[in-house]
C-alpha cells in the first residue's frame, strides 16, 4: 500500500502550483511555492518522498526533521510578509497532502522530531488564526503524526473519496498488532465503527471534511479535474475567511453533532459546570 | 549535605510518580481551592470501548480540576497514564480542549487562567482512532490559542512517558517539567523497533532509551525547562513559579530558524549520539 505515497500529491502539487522542484535550501521532500489561484496567490505546500535524504527513515515520504522545518519556515514567512494586510487579504495556505507517517527514525528521536512536528503545528495554526485561510488537500494517505505536522491544522479539509485515500492514525498492520487482533478483524470493526474505518467515506461521517471530491485517476488529474479542484478550494478559502478561525468547525456539521455527540456532551458538560466552579 | 539528612529527605519525600493522575492534579492547587470537572460520578464515557468489548472509565482517563494555583486561577488536565495506556479518546481528547477553551475564554474577559497538562499517554487511543488523532489536532489548536494569554504547562512525570500525537501538546507548551523518570518523544522505542527494526532502534535497551527520551536528556538540550526530583511538594513548587512567571518572552516552538539551523548541522551518517548533542544545544540554546 506504501507503493504510491507521494505521487499522488506531487501529481496535485504540480497541477496546481505548477512546478514539482523544491525550493533552494529545502530539502527535495518539501514542495513550496506562492502560485495565482482564480484572483488570489496561495501558497502551496507538499511533503513527497526522497530516496536520497540524508535522513534515513523518511526516503519513503514520512516526514521528518527537515520537512517538518521546511514547512514552518515557509509559513512563518507567509505569515510575516502578510502581517499588516487586512484578514481578507492573507493569503491562502494549502497543504497538499500525501504522507506515509512521520519518520520512525532513531535519529529522529533523538534529535527530537516531537517538537519540529509541534513547531511546523504551531505555525499552521499560528497562520490560521492570524486569519490565513488554511486548506488541505489530502490526495493521497494522512496518516498519524504525518498529517498532524503537516495539514491537520487546516481550516478546511477536502479529500478524494477513492480507495487510495487513507486518513488514519496508524496503518493497518501495526494498529493491529497493538489493538491485538488481526488484519481482517481490524477490517470487520472498521465497517461497524467509523473512527476505526480506513475507508474515507466512514471518515466523511466524522464530520471533519468540508468536501470529498472526484477524480477519475488521482494520480492523472485531467484539465477538468484541475478546475473543478482549484474551484472547490477556492469555495474552503471563501468559507474559511466567513468563519472563525478555530477549529470549531470540527463540531458544527450534522455529521459530527451524530458521531461526535459523546464527546461533544462531554463539552457542554464541562461548560455547564465550570461556571460555577 | 550529611548522609543521615540525605536519608531523611529520601525518606520525608512525598512521590508525585505514586500518585495516580487524580491526586497528581489535586496536589498542584492551594489548598481547599479546587474542584473536580466532569469526574466519574458524571459518568462521561467513551461510546466506542462497549462496542468492541473493552471496559470503559468513568472519567474516560481525563481528569479535569479548576481551582487556584499561588493564588492565580489556574486548570489542570491530566491523562491517566493505568487507563488504556492514557490514551487520547473522543471524550477525554473532548474534555481536555474544553477546559482550555474555557481556560481561553476567561483569558480573554481579563482573567488569566493557566492550565497544567499532567501527561502520561501512549498517544491516540486506537480503538477510537480517528476521533483520538481528530482531538489531537485540537488539543494543539486550543493550546496555541490559550498559550497567548496564559501558560500552557506540562508535567511529564513517569512512569508512562509522553509519547505519540501529545508529544505535540508538550511541544508546543509554554513550559515542560519533567522527572529523571520521565520520557518524551514523538515514536516510542517499540514503535520504532516494530516499524524500522531492531537495528535502528532496540526496544529492550532501557540505557539507550532514557538517554534519547529520558527527562535529563530532554531538558539538557533545552526541549523541555525543568528537571525536578520525584517529590510532589518540589513539583507544585515549579509549577508556581511558572504560573508566576507568566508568559515566557517567546515559545521555543515559535524558534524555527535556530532550530532549522540545528538539523542542518547534524552529521546523520551515523546515529546521532545524545550526550554530544546535549553538549550542543544545551548551551545559549532557546529562549
Amino acid at each position: 500500500m506504501s507503493m504510491h505515497v507521494g505521487l499522488r500529491g506531487r501529481a496535485w502539487f504540480k497541477a496546481l502550483a505548477g512546478t514539482d522542484t523544491a525550493e533552494a535550501g529545502d530539502p527535495n521532500s518539501v514542495l513550496a511555492t506562492n502560485a495565482p489561484l482564480g484572483k488570489q496567490t496561495a501558497l502551496f505546500l507538499c511533503v513527497v518522498p526522497n530516496p536520497k535524504s540524508r535522513f534515513p527513515c523518511v526516503r519513503d515520504g514520512q516526514v521528518g526533521l527537515e520537512e517538518a522545518y521546511a514547512l514552518a519556515t515557509h509559513i512563518r514567512k507567509a505569515i510575516a510578509e502578510d502581517s499588516d494586510k487586512p484578514k481578507h487579504e492573507k493569503r491562502p495556505i494549502i497543504a497538499v497532502v500525501d504522507v506515509k507517517s512521520q519518520a520512525y527514525g532513531r535519529r529522529e528521536e533523538t534529535a527530537g522530531i516531537f517538537f519540529a512536528a509541534a513547531a511546523a503545528a504551531d505555525a499552521y495554526a499560528s497562520a490560521r488564526m492570524a486569519g490565513h485561510p488554511v486548506i488541505s488537500l489530502v490526495a493521497g494517505q494522512a496518516f498519524s503524526g504525518g498529517f498532524l505536522t503537516h495539514g491537520y491544522q487546516a481550516n478546511r479539509i477536502l479529500a478524494f473519496d477513492d480507495a487510495g485515500i487513507v486518513i488514519h492514525a496508524m496503518h493497518k498492520e501495526a494498529a493491529a498488532i497493538i489493538t491485538r487482533r488481526s488484519v481482517a478483524e481490524l477490517e470487520k470493526l472498521g465497517h461497524e465503527i467509523a473512527p476505526m474505518s480506513y475507508d474515507v467515506r466512514d471518515y466523511a461521517k466524522l464530520g471533519l471534511l468540508f468536501k470529498l471530491l472526484h477524480a477519475e485517476d488521482p494520480q492523472n488529474p485531467t484539465a477538468a479535474e484541475i478546475t473543478e479542484v482549484k474551484q472547490a478550494l477556492a469555495e474552503a478559502i471563501d468559507d474559511a475567511r466567513a468563519g472563525k478561525t478555530d477549529l470549531s468547525s470540527h463540531l458544527e456539521s450534522d455529521a459530527a453533532k451524530k458521531t461526535r455527540k459523546a464527546g461533544i456532551a462531554a463539552r457542554n458538560a464541562l461548560e455547564a459546570q465550570w461556571q460555577t466552579a | 549535605m550529611s548522609q543521615t539528612s540525605i536519608i531523611q529527605d529520601f525518606i520525608n519525600r512525598k512521590s508525585f510518580i505514586e500518585l495516580d493522575g487524580r491526586a497528581r492534579a489535586q496536589s498542584l492547587f492551594d489548598e481547599g481551592t479546587w474542584k473536580e470537572l466532569t469526574g466519574p460520578f458524571d459518568r462521561i464515557e467513551s461510546p466506542w470501548l462497549p462496542m468492541q468489548g473493552i471496559t470503559p472509565q468513568s472519567d474516560d482517563g481525563c481528569i479535569v480540576i479548576k481551582g487556584k494555583i499561588g493564588g492565580s486561577p489556574a486548570v489542570a488536565i491530566a491523562f491517566e497514564g493505568a487507563f488504556q495506556g492514557g490514551s487520547v479518546g473522543e471524550v477525554s481528547g473532548a474534555k481536555m480542549t474544553a477546559a482550555l477553551d474555557l481556560a481561553t475564554k476567561d483569558s480573554e474577559a481579563g482573567k488569566p487562567t493557566a492550565a497544567i497538562l499532567l501527561l502520561e499517554t501512549g498517544g491516540v487511543r486506537l480503538q477510537e482512532a480517528n476521533l483520538g488523532l481528530a482531538a489531537v489536532a485540537e488539543v494543539i489548536s486550543s493550546i496555541l490559542a490559550l498559550r497567548q494569554h496564559a501558560p500552557v504547562i506540562t508535567i511529564v512525570a513517569g512512569t508512562v512517558g509522553c509519547f505519540g500525537g501529545m508529544s505535540l501538546a508538550a511541544g508546543v507548551s509554554s513550559y515542560t517539567i519533567m522527572t529523571r523518570e520521565a520520557r518524551l518523544g514523538l515514536n516510542g522505542p517499540e514503535v520504532i523497533e516494530q516499524e524500522s527494526g531492531i537495528d535502528e532502534f532496540d526496544a529492550s535497551d532501557r540505557a539507550l532509551i532514557w538517554a534519547i527520551h529520558g527527562g535529563a536528556q530532554r531538558v539538557g538540550m533545552g526541549l523541555a525547562d525543568a528537571l525536578v526530583e520525584d517529590d510532589a511538594n518540589k513539583i507544585a513548587a515549579a509549577v508556581r513559579g511558572y504560573v508566576l512567571a507568566g508568559l515566557p518572552a517567546m515559545h521555543r516552538s515559535q524558534q524555527v530558524d535556530l532550530y532549522r539551523d540545528r538539523i542542518a548541522a547534524l552529521d546523520t551518517s551515523k546515529q546521532i549520539d545524545p550526550a554530544t548533542l546535549r553538549q550542543q544545544w544545551g548551551t545559549g540554546g532557546g529562549r
